[in-house]
């Protein structure tokens, strides 16, 4: 009976967490359920979802990027000093972000596959060294339109409606951001899980040696999903510049951990029990719906922590349970 | 006769479906050395867990002193004065703290109280070297400046210090050289003289002629035998480990023409394994033999390219390739079913089908994305010549028996493009019926063309399925049998670092 308790809420539990969540502010609050709020709610979490898929590759290689938080608060400000500073077309200001994206992820793969330094203390390391440069591109300061320089004089740019549209328009009455999580949600979901090179992804993160076996190069397979966690962090970073309206210093590290944790309250979804893109999603949804309702209801900023908090540990413990469960009906 | 300290009766264990020990027996007296023998998988190490507290027998009981004794912890075998020496030292030893410290480990967890004297823990340590005849270790350095022998002695230290009855040494030989084994021989001496029991394990047969005084053989689970030293003899041991389980099998191999060479190495050097030539021809089966640490592992590795060879040529149907890694080992055709099944063959969390399908993903690609109808359909087809016990494709290979797990592993690799396999140990862990289904597939395999290298430590395998077997001992091939000249005797007495001395093919000493 437990066990199987313990099964359902392994596969359903998070998202009958979502409904009972849903159901419960709709009756407390008339404002809840309606369109313009989960346009909100959506529109909230677009950013920490695109930032938490860039984990969710790493983690289905066995890997874990920490560094993520701060490529995005470097994207963030190089996004916005190459409108504000430079004045450059549209096209470079998107593009080179990501070339910074890649940057980082080769680092981190030099630093882990190359070097050999166990991926949770290299990202650490190249966390603090992103975070310390872009902290320094900018002198500390934040980006504006038209900022006084250090130099003298004031920066030649503003932010481009054109670009501001990516972070605050709406197209068929949907926010740009939501769709672009959405896309990227989708996207990152059909390649883990219908192309060869997802089940490559897969399988070497559960068991990098029997992939070795069977004739994967793991040491590329690592790399490349430590580049795609540098990409999306960069789109993330990207999609913040163009939501504010300006480079704010340190705009992604707040983020890191939400992205970590919806990733993993996203293992529960469905009955995965892996890192998977949908997962990612609905975990970003359960903290997102949760917050939101909360403000509604006036609960102050400060004990928000607290809910995030708990919203992790069931998660965890529905999975790790299910885990354990599983292992000792499966052992001789 | 000296009186009994340790008795074992009638233990039992089953892992599964599996009977590990079905009736183990032991007997030791105090101030003896006891030879433990029996082949790979006759229950030796599985009675050596259950004495030691590690797994808890199903049936039987032991005596300590006369007295029952239940273990149910490692640490309840040690209040009762049973130690266990482990062949891999570096799982017992920390490697930052001193020799002292390492030697005393046991009391730090046992005792009461905050505080410790060093004093007093440099004395106790040096009584008990002192009492081994180990007068040249410093007790101040880390453990993990010491070489395995002078680990080793820590750990036999470390039991001294307590009151101990029974020592085990599990193959504590094998990573020796020859003159640190002699010191060790001396050191065990040295404790029989103390009134210690001390239980041997070894593969290597001039060894226990040389010191043990009682040797117990097993096999299948059973003891077969107890006998003091002088009353047995090499070929009586070998006779007993081996027994006649096998009789009614009678060699399935095919007669087979000598076709194209396929395979061959040519001075091959990496770590232990010293220039190993061989070549192997199309549709042959080649047996390559050794026990446990000879380096056949390492030498399957190889060929496949997961730890390239230091030195030396590598020949796939007669050009000369450079195998860095598996990838390029499988691009030549050549496949490797590995011993660690669950560990390096299998994505043990994962379907049937995704196992399968997954060394050629490639052909099961339609327009960028995975075909799982395809898959399937290739699934079902192994499942069914393989004869794979399954509900179906979509089963996770965790829920399969060890047999039908190889299966999957063997399956992975049934292709027209592989012409060689690599089969290191694929019958451990597997029932007898799986067993003799894996043989016939392997011939099956040979019949096709394919070339086949067959790694293993159970002797009668080879000869059932070999045409040509090759002898290999601590990384160097020491002797080649035809199938025709090849017996059980002669392999088991190479493959444990004897030579044959008369010239009538009949064994009557035994030396290294």
């Amino acid at each position: 009976m437990k066990d199987k308790l313990i099964a359902f809420l392994f596969k359903y539990g998070a998202i009958t967490l979502l409904i009972l969540i849903i159901c419960y502010f709709t009756s407390v609050s008339s404002f809840f359920l309606t369109y313009d709020n989960f346009s909100d709610i959506l529109r909230s979490i677009s950013i920490v979802t695109v930032l938490a898929l860039g984990v969710t590759f790493t983690l289905v290689v066995d890997g874990f990027d920490l560094s993520v938080g701060s490529t995005m608060s470097l994207a963030t400000v190089f996004t916005a000093s190459l409108m504000v500073w430079y004045d450059l077309p549209l096209w470079l200001v998107l593009l080179l972000p990501i070339i910074v994206g890649v940057a980082v992820g080769l680092f981190n793969s030099f630093l882990i596959v190359v070097i050999g330094i166990p991926d949770l203390l290299a990202t650490l390391s190249s966390m603090y060294i992103v975070a310390g440069l872009h902290r320094t591109y900018t002198e500390g300061y934040s980006i504006y339109n038209h900022m006084p320089l250090t130099s003298g004089g004031t920066a030649i740019g503003a932010f481009s409606n054109a670009f501001l549209w990516i972070g605050q328009g709406h197209l068929l009455g949907i926010p740009v951001p939501v769709w672009i999580m959405m896309i990227l949600v989708l996207a990152s979901y059909c390649f883990l899980n219908y192309t060869r090179w997802g089940r490559i992804f897969y399988m070497t993160g559960g068991n990098a040696e029997a992939a070795t076996l069977s004739g994967v190069k793991v040491k590329k397979i690592k790399c490349m999903a430590y580049v795609i966690s540098g990409i999306f962090a960069s789109i993330a970073g990207v999609l913040f510049t163009a939501r504010v309206g300006s480079g704010q210093i340190d705009a992604g590290a707040p983020l890191l951990m939400e992205a970590v944790a919806a990733v993993f309250v996203g293992y529960s979804v469905l009955g995965a029990g892996k890192p998977n893109a949908l997962g990612t999603f609905f975990g970003a949804a359960v903290i997102g719906v949760l917050l939101n309702g909360l403000t509604i209801m006036n609960l102050p900023y400060y004990a928000f922590d607290i809910i995030k908090g708990t919203v992790l540990v069931l998660a965890l413990a529905v999975t790790y349970m299910y885990a354990k469960n599983k292992s000792s009906t499966n052992s001789l | 006769m000296s009186e009994v300290v340790l008795e074992m009766k009638k233990i039992s264990k089953s892992f599964g479906q599996v009977m590990a020990l079905r009736d183990g027996e032991l007997v030791v007296h105090k101030g003896e050395i006891h030879a433990l023998l029996g082949a790979n998988g006759a229950g030796k190490s599985t009675l050596m867990k259950i004495l030691s507290g590690v797994y808890r027998q199903d049936q039987g009981e032991i005596l300590v002193n006369n007295e029952e004794a239940l273990f149910q912890h490692p640490r309840d075998a040690k209040e009762k004065g049973i130690f266990c020496v482990y062949q891999e030292v570096d799982t017992a030893i920390v490697p930052q703290l001193t020799v002292a410290e390492n030697i005393m480990l046991d009391r730090f967890s046992q005792e009461k109280g905050w505080f410790f004297s060093r004093k007093e823990l440099h004395r106790q340590a040096q009584e008990a070297l002192t009492l081994l005849d180990v007068n040249d270790m410093d007790l101040n350095q880390a453990a993990s400046n010491l070489s395995l022998a002078k680990k080793q002695l820590v750990l036999i230290a470390r039991a001294l210090v307590q009151t101990t009855k029974v020592i085990i040494f599990d193959e504590p030989t094998a990573p020796l050289s020859h003159r640190e084994a002699e010191k060790l021989f001396h050191v065990i001496r040295q404790l029989r003289g103390k009134g210690i029991g001390c239980i041997f394990i070894t593969h290597r047969l001039p060894e226990v002629f040389a010191i043990a005084d009682v040797v117990t053989v097993m096999r299948d689970g059973r003891r077969i035998s107890t006998v003091p030293i002088d009353q047995i003899t090499q070929e009586m041991v070998i006779e007993q480990m081996l027994g006649e389980v096998w009789h009614e099998e009678s060699k399935i191999m095919h007669s087979y023409k000598r076709g194209e060479e396929v395979l061959a190495l040519k001075n091959i050097n990496l770590g232990k394994l010293q220039n190993i030539s061989l070549n192997v021809y199309e549709g042959e089966v080649v047996g390559i033999a050794g026990l446990v640490g000879a380096g056949k592992t390492e030498l399957a590795k190889t060929i496949f390219g997961n730890t390239p060879a230091k030195s030396g040529e590598i020949m796939v149907s007669g050009k000369k390739v450079q195998l860095k890694h598996p990838k390029a080992a499988i691009a030549c055709g050549i496949t490797h079913i590995p011993e660690e099944r669950r560990k390096e063959g299998l994505f043990i969390n994962e379907t049937i089908s995704k196992n399968v399908t997954f060394p050629q993903l490639k052909k099961y690609v339609r327009a960028g994305f995975m075909n799982r109808k395809a898959e399937r359909k290739a699934t079902e087809e192994v499942i069914s010549t393989l004869q794979v016990k399954t509900k179906d494709a979509e089963v996770e290979v965790n829920h399969l028996s060890g047999g039908n797990q190889q299966k999957i592993v063997i399956g992975k690799w049934l292709s027209d493009e592989a012409k060689i396999y690599l089969f290191d140990e694929p019958t451990k862990g597997v029932d007898i019926g799986a067993k003799r289904e894996i043989l016939k597939l392997i011939q099956q395999l040979a019949k096709e063309g394919k070339a086949i290298l067959y790694f293993s430590s159970e002797i009668q395998e080879l000869l059932t399925v070999c045409h040509r077997v090759l002898v290999m001992y601590d990384g160097k091939f020491v002797k080649e049998f035809t199938q025709e000249k090849a017996t059980k005797e002669k392999i088991l007495l190479y493959a444990s670092g004897g030579k044959e001395v008369n010239h009538e093919g009949q064994i009557d000493r035994i030396s290294i």
